[in-house]
């Protein structure tokens, strides 16, 4: 791709500090990583403090909230549990959501140390390292997650577009089909007062209508 | 066929609705046009009535108006048991009771991860920076100076419709099919920006990222960025609602909601994707293998019959009936839309009201005759490509159950012979 026009010579270049403060991504190759460390005994502190009410001490999720430890084999079960341990690709993704988004409400709280700890906490809680286990900057790239080879790009373009394209039947396209399943047998769609699906358009043909609406 | 008139809600039988319930008991069209043939004269007609004598509102009372309190059904709605928060969460589109294509800023969907945040004009700063030239920051001012583009596109939650993959689950289209909303977007080309930073040749990807706390940061490739993406200012003529982005937010044609960043601040060019957590722990589509597809990034064709659908059941009986609905998708231009009543035995071609424009919420009609009978309603959308919408069968076949997004499927509509609609499978 090539960008055709010349610059404008609108805004400012931007600081170092500015950068700094903004850009901390990080890269599955380790790139935004910044000089720190932390170990498991430490991120068990800071994640029991800081996370345990939502996940769990041991990650393992309270009521509804998120589960981040276990799970691990469960992706072609009929109801997959997915993990940091069990689905996620890259450490870099834990350490950079955890710094950048959490926790839940009161997100970039957490020094990049604190990180270091948490994400060495949940590789441990998830049995991909032992308990003395210290996390650096150095040493990061080398933890590969359990699911690292689990994805690959899209691939509808081969695998569903050819079987869906064409000419589509028009007429007598097979048996009189027969209802399998109906919505009302679960009752799970928030309702109006009258027991109808929440929104039903009022009924406008009668006169008492309007003047109760 | 009932016995009973076609209503809820209303204070007893009327004699007009005892009047409709006969026709449709009767023998169709003929007796319908029949009775419909008023006894006695209607007083709203021969009675003076007050607004046709008395003042209405002033042109002062209303400096930004609402909508008329008869349509308060017409409203966003959230199903709080899909979440286990309500600030990283989904409401829907009413997109039953909408018509044509322009959703209303005040009704269209909502998804936030981290809840809807205020930015001010003045506050907020946009960032490029990385494999670029010149790092750059603007003000929200000097992004106004740069040339403007317009254009409408569909923008669709990737977990549209993704309760119902395991079966029929949410009674309504707003619930099943509307997380998503149209808009005419004015703002400046990606493209520009990134022109005034000067992206170096090993930048091959951009990443972009919003300024509340959840971030949402989504890789996208250069391509992509360099060919329709927008970031943009107004919607529906106006600023962009606080709860789609104020002031800035990225309009990425085709693609899932995910990546339509909101609040943006900033924009990053890598030689590789971020892989962050919004394009692997989520948006990611679990295959039956265990092995999940990542950077599903465009959204295929899809439609839906907004009416008759399970909120707006038939109440006027046999005769004339208007069915209606959206098609769209991410892969260019809707080309036609099928309807079949029969549950997909036999189809029929239905009309395109208005325009088709690429990667837009596209309308579509069709005007039967209905004779009372149960229906199974569907639509099949297909787009300039040639791609014909899936049943959800055939997508299961494929993908399994637990894909959670990208639901595109054909919806069946169940009618009834008292005009009641289900959603349903069949088979």
């Amino acid at each position: 791709p090539t960008i055709a026009r010349e610059p404008l010579g609108l805004g400012r270049t931007a600081l170092p500090e500015e950068i700094l403060a903004w850009d901390v991504a990080v890269l599955p190759d380790g790139q935004g990583l910044r000089e720190g460390s932390g170990d498991v005994a430490t991120g068990e502190e800071v994640f029991v403090e800081y996370c345990g009410a939502c996940h769990g001490d041991f990650a393992e999720g309270i009521d509804s909230w998120p589960v981040l430890a276990g799970g691990i084999g469960s992706l072609t079960n009929q109801r997959p549990v997915k993990t940091v341990g069990s689905y996620w690709p890259y450490l870099s993704t834990v350490y950079d959501y955890i710094h950048r988004s959490m926790p839940f409400g009161a997100a970039q709280t957490l020094s990049v140390d604190d990180t270091y700890a948490i994400t060495a906490y949940l590789l441990y809680s998830n049995g991909v390292v032992e308990d003395d286990f210290v996390l650096t900057h150095e040493n990061f790239t080398e933890i590969t997650l359990p699911n690292a080879a689990g994805f690959y790009v899209d691939d509808r373009a081969e695998s569903e577009y050819p079987l869906f394209s064409g000419e589509p039947c028009m007429t007598d396209c097979g048996p009189a089909p027969q209802v399998t399943r109906r919505a009302v047998d679960l009752g799970v769609t928030p309702t109006d007062a009258d027991g109808r699906p929440a929104g039903t358009m009022p009924v406008i043909d009668l006169p008492a209508t309007a003047e109760s609406g | 066929m009932t016995d009973e008139p076609i209503t809820t809600g209303g204070k007893g039988s009327s004699r007009r609705a005892f009047l409709r319930g006969s026709a449709a008991a009767g023998a169709g069209l003929v007796a319908a046009t029949a009775a419909a043939r008023a006894a006695d004269p209607d007083p709203l007609i021969t009675e003076v009535q007050d607004w046709a004598s008395f003042f209405g509102d002033a042109v002062d009372a209303h400096p930004y108006g609402s909508p008329i309190h008869f349509e308060s059904h017409v409203v966003r709605r959230n199903v709080e048991w899909l979440t286990e928060s309500p600030v990283s969460s989904i409401n829907f589109t009413p997109i039953h009771a909408l018509e044509g294509t322009i959703t209303p800023q005040g009704c269209a969907f909502e998804r936030h991860h981290s809840g809807a945040i205020e930015l001010s004009k003045a506050d907020y700063r946009l960032m490029i920076n990385g494999l670029v030239d010149r790092p750059l920051v603007f003000t929200y001012a000097d992004l106004e100076r740069f040339p403007r583009h317009v254009m409408t596109a569909f923008c669709e939650c990737a977990a549209n419709g993704g309760m119902e993959w395991g079966g029929a689950q949410l009674e309504g289209c707003q619930f099943t099919q509307g997380m998503i909303h149209n808009m005419e977007y004015t703002g400046v080309m990606l493209r520009d920006l990134l022109a005034e930073a000067g992206v170096q040749t090993e930048g091959k990807w951009i990443y972009v990222e919003g300024a509340d706390a959840s971030s949402n940061g989504r890789s996208i490739p250069l391509e992509k960025a360099l060919d329709d993406v927008m970031v943009a200012f107004y919607a529906n003529g106006e600023a962009l609602r606080k709860e789609h982005g104020y002031p800035v937010r990225l309009v990425v044609p085709g693609w899932e909601g995910n990546m339509w960043v909101k609040w943006l601040r900033r924009i990053g060019v890598y030689d590789q994707a971020v892989e962050g957590r919004e394009e692997t722990s989520k948006y990611t589509d679990l295959m039956p293998d265990g092995r999940a597809r990542k950077w599903t990034w465009v959204m295929d064709a899809k439609s839906v019959i907004t009416s008759p659908s399970p909120q707006v059941p038939i109440r006027h009986g046999t005769g004339p009936l208007v069915i209606t609905g959206l098609a769209w998708s991410g892969n260019g231009a809707i080309a036609r839309v099928d309807v079949s009543l029969d549950g997909g035995v036999n189809w029929q071609t239905a009309r395109i009201s208005g325009d088709a424009k690429s990667k837009a919420l596209t309308r579509f009609h069709l005007d039967i005759d209905w004779d009372g009978s149960e229906m199974m309603l569907q639509s099949r959308a297909m787009d300039e490509t040639g791609y014909v919408q899936p049943t959800k069968d055939a997508l299961r076949a494929i993908r399994g159950t637990n894909n959670v997004y990208h639901n595109n499927a054909i919806q069946t509509w169940w009618v009834r012979a008292d005009g009641e609609v289900e959603n349903v499978e069949i088979a």
